[in-house]
Formats: structure tokens, sequence, C-alpha cells
């Protein structure tokens, strides 16, 4: 973003200009910094946030990466697209939409606006445990003011065809920063970079793939019966709710607490553990930290 | 297998060893430490020292849970703690549970960790795709691995220790693994040994589809493995693994002597981790047509 070029990259060379107040130098200078705004960066993507029904806490997480979201939108992608964000009215053509939140079915708009971020999106990405799997929105029931009749919510995947899953409740910063820089990798990187990248998402997208139904149950039908349970604890420490204790090192969900976010089941090391990934952990995590430095 | 090892170079072992700057034999130079140690008190000598140096605040360790021998994710952050914490227990303590809690209700910034292999794959997993972990994937600071070949379900050693060794839970000082026995030392000197032929079928199922020996992803990993009685196998891996270790050389805190020069060596090492590898290899191969045209998942092929 440029405006954020013109805090960050100007900022040391910006005393003089105040020091003397030569009318003509000062607008010469503004003159050039607007150019420098509207010349596009040639190599960033561009990404919009899409707004179903959620709380705007997945967006929360995408701000709290402060800084890291600063250079996310200086060096890789220009957000095209944004409620309170971004001041563009429809749904405009884009590399990546990062939808957060279900879809209410009684909401004609709703649903309207979902379809046109498949269109006009290259890259769909379910933000957050309501996009990808209804979460406390699976609860819902209408009759609240002051739209009683939407009472509906479905999961984006319900509706339309979702590349990568980012579960959780709220989703983490740091989960969203990583595919946030992957999908530049993939997009604009070199063939290496591109290649990690698919890898880094396979699984990501895989769980898009899997379905749009998660519970902590997950982790009864597709870990401990299917004997793969052992114990580490993942799942009670990714349950945004506490809902998950361990009784005799096997994963214990109180299911009347589980709000259906996901996170449990795709944090497990034996729902998916790419050995072609997570080994080189050391290296991949250094590069997401160099990327936004 | 080259036998000569150098301490900065980095050894690409074909998978079975994983990745590691460094391999030693080593023990604490601590007395008291040695005394409570299941072998050469690696684990928590070199906690110890992370806590002392401020390399982290507090470490999750096994510590002493409700029922004798039974252990619990348990938040050392006092030397006293970490001490009542040593020695090895031989069922599940499901030490990531507290990964998240560590930086929230105990307020850790740097966070110390023990894991089994699996354990640390979770913890590694944590850290790139932090689903669940807000916050917390660069707060892990020291994350010590321990050699494992399977884990055994508290009930399952109960079961090993009253009806198989016949003795009680209570009076139990030591359990070990070794010497292709599962021993069980008594607190007034009695010793059983059972054949692992006994205890096999004890075993934790999901123990089976695990491809990992050495805990290969730690910053640093240990075991009783290849080194004699009283001393540990230590394998640096990390570039941070890699920092502490080398403080704590310098600080005096372990004895150490070159692998090569130790019995039974790397070699043994080798030789169980590629026979476990092995073997779960194939059960992962037997699960994908495990009924009639229908198989059980396979979790390194995707969360499906």
């Amino acid at each position: 973003m440029g405006l954020l070029s013109r805090i960050f990259g100007k900022k040391s060379a910006s005393p003089e200009p105040k020091a003397k107040p030569a009318a003509g130098a000062d607008v010469e200078k503004k003159a050039e910094t607007i150019k420098k705004e509207e010349k596009p960066v040639a190599d960033k993507i561009t990404v919009g946030h899409v707004h179903m029904s959620g709380c705007t806490g997945c967006l929360v997480s995408l701000a709290d990466n402060y800084g890291g979201l600063l250079t996310i939108l200086d060096k890789y992608a220009d957000l095209v697209y944004g409620l309170t964000l971004a001041d563009v009215r429809h749904i405009p053509k884009m590399d990546v939409a990062l939808v957060e939140g279900s879809v209410c079915i009684q909401d004609k708009l709703s649903v309207h606006e979902i379809k046109e971020a498949r269109e006009k999106a290259a890259v769909v990405v379910a933000v957050g445990g309501c996009a990808c799997y209804g979460n406390i929105t699976r609860f819902g029931r209408g009759g609240q003011p002051n739209q009683p009749q939407h009472e509906s919510y479905l999961p984006i995947g319900d509706l339309i065809k979702v590349d990568v899953y980012i579960p959780g409740c709220a989703p983490t910063p740091q989960l969203i920063r990583n595919v946030c820089v992957m999908a530049y990798l993939l997009l604009k990187g070199n063939k290496d970079q591109q290649e990690l990248a698919k890898k880094y998402l396979t699984p990501l997208m895989q769980l898009a793939d899997r379905g749009t139904e998660a519970c902590g149950c997950d982790l009864m039908y597709d870990v401990v019966n299917q004997g793969l349970c052992m114990g580490c604890g993942s799942c009670a420490a990714a349950c945004p709710v506490r809902a998950i204790t361990h009784e005799y090192g096997k994963p214990n969900v109180n299911r009347e607490m589980c709000i259906k976010c996901g996170a449990c089941y795709a944090q497990c090391p034996r729902s998916f553990f790419n050995f072609d990934v997570i080994p080189e952990f050391e290296g991949i995590m250094d590069a997401i930290d160099a990327a936004l430095k | 297998m080259p036998l000569m090892r150098h301490s900065n170079e980095v050894r690409e072992m074909a998978g079975e060893l994983g990745k590691y700057k460094l391999c030693v034999s080593a023990r604490s130079a601590d007395k008291a430490i040695l005394k409570k140690a299941q072998d050469g008190g690696i684990v928590t000598q070199l906690f110890k020292f992370a806590l002392e140096e401020g390399i982290i605040d507090g470490a999750i360790v096994a510590g002493p849970g409700d029922e004798p021998w039974r252990p619990r994710p348990f938040i050392a952050t006092t030397v006293e703690e970490l001490m009542s914490s040593s020695g090895t227990k031989y069922n599940i303590s499901p030490q990531v549970s507290w990964i998240k809690e560590a930086t929230r209700s105990f307020g850790l910034d740097k966070i110390g960790i023990v894991g089994t292999p699996c354990q640390m794959q979770a913890v590694r997993k944590g850290q790139l795709y932090p689903v669940g972990l807000r916050d917390v994937p660069d707060k892990i600071k020291l994350a010590i691995g321990i050699f494992c070949m399977e884990n055994f379900s508290y009930q399952s050693v109960k079961q090993l220790v009253e009806d198989h060794a016949a003795m009680k839970m209570e009076a139990v000082k030591k359990m070990e693994i070794g010497k292709g026995k599962f021993w069980v030392y008594g607190q007034r000197g009695q010793v059983v040994q059972l054949p692992l032929k006994v205890t096999h079928k004890y075993e934790q199922p999901g123990c089976h589809v695990c491809l990992d020996y050495v805990a290969n992803l730690a910053d640093v990993s240990t075991g009783s493995v290849g080194s004699p009685d009283g001393w540990s196998t230590v394998f640096v891996r990390t570039r941070n693994g890699d920092d502490i270790w080398s403080k704590a050389i310098a600080a005096g805190c372990f004895e150490t002597k070159p692998i090569e020069q130790v019995k039974p060596g790397l070699e043994l090492v080798t030789k169980l981790a590629t026979e476990k590898i092995t073997k779960n290899q194939k059960t992962v191969e037997e699960r994908a047509k495990f009924g009639v045209n229908k198989g059980l998942r396979n979790p390194y092929l995707g969360p499906k």
C-alpha cells in the first residue's frame, strides 16, 4: 500500500521540507507522493476480506499481526476489498479472497456476495471456524431482532468451492500470516518457493476438501477410533473454550461446550502430519520471519 | 555409517536419526540430579541451566499426578519443581495440552517442554500450523525430546506392574526398559524383570504408526540407548539447541564423552531406530488395506 510506504518508508526523509516552508517545494513533494501511491507495485498479489456472518474476530486476528500485517500489505499484498478497511463497494477481481463468517441463506445479499467472491477470486480461503464449519453460528435458530427470520447459517463450503481452510475460533494471527506469505510465494515466488508453498498449503486444501462439518467428536471418529491417538495433548491446547481434557492420556470432549470450530482436529498431529514440510520447521520459520522484517 | 563426527557439521542422516549437529554421550555434573535421574539426568540438568540463565521462564515436564506413577503435565518454574519431576514414568503425559496455558495462566514468555518424539512432532506442527495456538509459536525456547520405542497407558503399566510383576504401584522405586526387558525395581530392593514379549500387547496403539525413535524434531534429544549405564546419548539438532547446549557445556553442566568412544554407541541407536521405523512403516501400509477394499486413515497422507 502506498499509504503505508509513505508512513514508514518516507518517515526519515520528511523533516526537511517541514523546516523549509517554501510553498512550491511542498506542493511538488505532495504531487510526488501521490504519484507514487497510484503506481501499482507489479508483483504484489491482490487480497480481499469478505465479511459474511461472523464476529469480526477473524479480521481482528489478521490485524493482530501488527507490524507483520503492515509488512504484508507493504510488500506482498494489496488489500482491494474489506469492510471498513478499503473504500470499495462491490467485490472486485482479486487473487485471494479471505472469507470470514458463515452464510445466512435467508439474507439475499450474503448469498449473492459469497457467489460473487467465488467468481471474482482465484483462491478462496475460509478464514476461521464459521466460514469453514459454521462454528458458533451452527447453533443459530433465528429469532433475533431486527431480522428474526435469519435462522439458517451455512459454512461457505456448502455453497461454493473453497480452496483453503484456516480453522479455529479465532484463527490465530500466526496461521493467517503463514498462509498469506505462502499464498504470495505460490502466486509470485520462484520455482522453489512455489514448491514449498504448495507443500505447505496442501493439508489446508485437503481440509477444505474434507467437508464442512467439524466437532470435538472428530477426535473420536478420525483419531481415537482409528487407532491413531498417542495422547500428545495438542487438541486440548488448541480448544478455544477448554472443552477438552485428558483422561489417562486420551482426549475427553465436553460436547456441550464444543463450539465446532475445528481447531482440535486440525491441530492434531494425527489428523495430518506432512513429512515434506514440518521437519523443515527451522528453515521455514526463518524464512517467514525474514519475509516479515 | 561414518564414525567420525565433527561438532559443527550438520549430519543429514537418511532419516532414522534425523538431522543433528552433534552427538555425544553425557551425564549431569550435578550429583543431586544424578541420584534421582533415570540415566544421565540430561533433561533435568539442561532445564535447570536454562531456567537459571533465563533462557526459559518455565518448563512443561511430566510431574507427579493423582496416582502413583501416573504423570501429568506440570509447569516447573523452580529448580525444586524440576527435580520433583525427574525420572521416566512409562505412561502418557499429554505434555502439549499445557503449551497454550503456559503462556496464559502461567504467563510464560519463554517455554521449555520435554516430550516424546510424537510430542515434538506436535510442537513443530503447532509452530508451523498454529491452528489453535495463538501467540505460542515463537515462545517455545527449548524443546527436549526423549527417545521412545512406544508408550503405555496408565492402565497398561498398572497391569504390567500389578498383574505381571506382582508389585503394588506405590511400592515401585523405578521402572526401566533396557537390555530387552521391562524392569521394575521395588522400594525394598526387589527387582522383577518382564520379557518385552509380555509388554508388547499393552502398548498404546497410536504408537504403532510412529516413524520417529530419537525425537528428530527436538532442539536436543536424549535417551539411554547407545550409552553406558548412568550416561545418556544426546543429539543436538537445531541452531537453538546448539546454542543452549554449548552454553551449558561452557558452564560445566555436563561431563561428555565422544559417542564413538562409548559402548554400545550409535550402532545400537541406529539399529533400534531402523527396527522401529521399518516395523511401523509396515503397519502404516497394512492399515491401508485393513478391511475388504477399505482401509484405516493414514495421517501422513492428509486429514481426510
